[in-house]
């Protein structure tokens, strides 16, 4: 028996202590993915029992009851009741929060009615201590015929204990908590007699639909109200009092604060202001860290290795793409810390409760003010953080909106257009008319961000209802451990999942910008070197003159000039196309693909030397500058809508599971970018 | 007091003994959170925009929105 791996599954309410208890039992041990089909974290450990088995750990989402009412909740109902799914436990360990007991106690006598192998971990922190512990577990002992074992899953005290029992065999139990003949008519009645699991056989039945669901519901309210009638006997027998003080009380004290009508807010805006500040400040020291090293490694490499097409793939191509990949990591790992913490202090639950009045309005929820804050900063962990909804149609949407917030890598952008064709003026004596229109840009995705939340809120259907029957849990210390836990797993599941397609797009604007039709790239060097006649030109003259020559004759430009006729009703050129083109990539490439287009010394490539050079810039068919304020206005509305970020498509695509929604969002995002353009373009001409 | 009166309608502080439900569907919902009839709610407080409430419920604190708090009846 030794030699075959078990799975043993973790089932609790949500706030039971289930992650702790997870933590403690794996450790590092542990990897996150999805259930299939569907985006709910699947967390899989392992651990190894005292007898020398091994086990897989399966951490099932929080659930209340095995009559789901959300996507969360039915991946632990689908599982459980098919004992042919891969992930079907061999042992179920249910954990139950002794503070909230009779709830907690519902879902397990669902539990052990399944005829699963059922071992009862009762979580107990100080206060429950005073409840007589003994007293109740010979009370559950009786009425559930389990095992037991008291455990504190925060400071990992009893784990030791129930690695024990867990090695050793565990007895079914004799007979179930509840007999489930009495909840239905006599044909479906004889139906699950006729089976050994009498409580599974009506899962199934209703899972298959053979029990309709109006007839379904009728049972599951039956069967609630009966089972909990019963669990109302034993906390009565055993001498319990429901209504405890301890940890309750402080938490009153704490919510007269936190969702006071004046200081909630204050507080709120606070919190937010310190993540958003932190991610905006504390990460770009990382972030320069890595850039520097990537590009001093490639750099390094076109050194050290022969010159080829190879070395110019490796070094242009796919270190910069890994290095797009790495700079998004330390955004990441602090929202998550920030987001870790407001979970498991409980306060998130307290920001839905604050902020849901007025996201219900537009089609969000509550949950969703921080990825749509976090989004200023960067979409990337903005997205990964909207895992925390719920509500399917709620998560899409806020997913939808949230790369409409004008994010940091925007900023390089505005700023130099802004430079470029905005006076440094002020307006009434104190306005800046650039700092001005730099507020403005960032209204704009604001607003549309919103506006367009609002509309889908029309367009998407769903069949979960939206409600808000949310547990305030008591306000706990975080534990450090696993807020780590979860930095380290968001860091890995950004790396692993929607970095290969990051790379794979990197790779491919590679080929576009460095490649061409050969006919004019083979002439490329007699060109340049024709085109200085009168003058013999400094070696660093000569290269950045290529270098911008073979870009106007790359696949890019081809691309650029065949999409001159879509983008020239918003005032841009066909130069203008490549750099939409290449900063696909991420935005604020479009900076250093307008540094190469005007051969711009290449580390003198800072922003006044580029705009100096975009201002002499003459469109040849009018004979006036390119870069007008009606064009400026246009491609700073244009970077403020469009979807220029591949980054943000990948994590879309790994966080809906489907090529759909990024598609969308693309199509709906360039089509809004491409009419606001216009609109301003036209206004202003 | 009307028949009609519903957690809704409890003022903060304010305590009452469920009766029934007026939505089966949200009723569901409601008992697997420990809201049966026969139970005692009491009333802590509303969100600064006056919805969604706090109820206290079998010793722990539930929110839900106005509207669904108005399905669940009181006992007189």
């Amino acid at each position: 028996m030794a030699n075959k791996l078990i799975t043993i599954a973790l089932l609790g309410n949500p706030n039971s202590g289930k992650t702790s208890l997870f933590n403690q039992l794996t450790g590092l041990n542990q990897k996150v993915g999805n259930f299939p089909g569907v985006t709910v974290d699947k967390k899989i450990g392992s651990t190894i029992l005292p007898n020398g088995q091994r086990a897989h750990v399966l951490d099932l989402p929080g659930t209340y009851s095995l009559y789901a009412k959300s996507s969360d909740e039915q991946v632990v109902t689908d599982i459980l009741i098919d004992p042919t799914n891969k992930n079907y436990p061999d042992i179920l360990v249910v954990i139950v929060d002794a503070s909230n007991l009779k709830r907690n106690l519902l879902l397990l006598s669902q539990a052990v009615d399944l005829g699963i192998p059922t071992i009862l971990t009762l979580n107990m922190v100080d206060l429950a201590e005073r409840m007589g512990r003994g007293v109740l577990k010979d009370k559950l002992a009786e009425y559930y015929n389990i095992p037991i074992v008291s455990i504190n899953a925060r400071q990992g005290e009893g784990i030791t204990e129930l690695k024990a029992v867990l090695s050793k065999s565990i007895n079914l139990n004799a007979k179930p908590f509840l007999d489930v003949s009495e909840l239905v008519g006599p044909v479906i009645n004889r139906e699950i007699n006729n089976s050994q699991i009498p409580y599974l056989k009506l899962h199934q039945l209703i899972a298959a639909s053979i029990i309709s669901d109006e007839e379904a519901q009728k049972i599951q309210t039956k069967d609630t109200t009966l089972r909990y009638s019963k669990i109302n006997r034993i906390v009565k027998e055993a001498g319990l009092r429901t209504e405890k003080k301890g940890g309750k009380v402080y938490t009153d004290k704490i919510d007269s604060i936190l969702t006071h009508r004046i200081w909630g807010y204050l507080i709120f805006i606070a919190i937010l202001f310190i993540i958003f500040q932190a991610i905006f400040s504390l990460v770009s020291w990382p972030m320069d860290l890595i850039d520097n090293y990537v590009s001093a490694f490639s750099m390094w490499l076109g050194k050290v290795m022969p010159a080829g097409v190879l070395t110019n793939l490796l070094k242009d191509g796919i270190v910069p793409g890994v290095g797009g990949v790495l700079i998004f990591i330390p955004q990441i790992a602090i929202l998550f810390a920030f987001i870790a913490l407001l979970e498991e202090s409980g306060y998130m639950s307290r920001v839905v409760f604050l902020m849901d009045k007025i996201m219900r309005k537009v089609g969000l929820n509550g949950k969703s003010v921080v990825p749509l804050i976090s989004g200023v900063a960067c979409a990337i962990p903005a997205i990964m953080a909207t895992r925390n909804i719920e509500n399917v149609k709620e998560r899409l949407i806020t997913i939808f909106v949230t790369p409409l917030i004008s994010c940091s890598a925007r900023l390089p952008v505005y700023t130099i257009l802004i430079a470029l064709v905005i006076p440094d003026d002020t307006v009434l004596g104190v306005f800046n008319i650039q700092g001005l229109v730099l507020l403005g840009l960032y209204l704009i995705g604001f607003v549309a961000a919103l506006a367009t939340a609002w509309l889908l809120k029309m367009v998407v259907k769903t069949r979960e209802s939206s409600f808000l029957i949310m547990e305030l849990p008591t306000y706990k210390r975080p534990r450090w451990k696993n807020v780590g836990l979860i930095i380290l797993e968001k860091i890995r599941t950004f790396t692993f999942h929607a970095g290969k397609i990051i790379v794979a797009i990197s790779i491919v604007l590679w080929v576009l910008a460095s490649y061409g039709p050969s006919k004019e790239m083979n002439m490329a060097e007699e060109v340049v070197k024709a085109s200085f006649v009168n003058n013999s030109p400094t070696q660093v003259e000569y290269e950045n003159k290529l270098a911008a020559y073979k870009l106007e004759h790359s696949y890019a430009a081809v691309l650029g000039k065949a999409i001159e006729p879509l983008i020239k009703p918003i005032g841009f050129d066909w130069k203008i196309g490549i750099a939409l083109v290449t900063s696909f990539a991420a935005r604020e490439v479009f900076v250093g693909t307008m540094a190469t287009l005007y051969s711009i010394q290449s580390g003198a490539d800072d922003e006044a030397t580029i705009k100096t050079k975009m201002k002499q810039e003459i469109n040849p068919e009018t004979g006036q500058p390119v870069f007008t304020l009606p064009v400026g206005l246009s491609l700073m509305v244009f970077y403020a809508f469009a979807m220029q970020c591949m980054s943000t498509l990948a994590i879309v695509y790994r966080e809906t599971k489907s090529w759909k929604w990024p598609l969308m969002q693309t199509l709906y995002m360039s089509g809004m970018a491409h009419i606001m353009s216009y609109l301003v373009f036209s206004l202003f001409n | 007091m009307s028949k009609s009166r519903t957690v809704a309608n409890l003022n903060p502080g304010e305590k009452g003994e469920i009766c029934c439900f007026k939505d089966d569907k949200l009723a569901l919902k409601l008992l697997d959170m420990g809201c049966l009839p026969g139970t005692e709610v009491q009333m802590k407080f509303a969100a600064p925009l006056g919805d969604p409430l706090c109820i206290s419920v079998e010793g722990y604190r539930l929110s839900l929105r106005k509207a669904e708090a108005s399905t669940i009846s009181l006992v007189e």
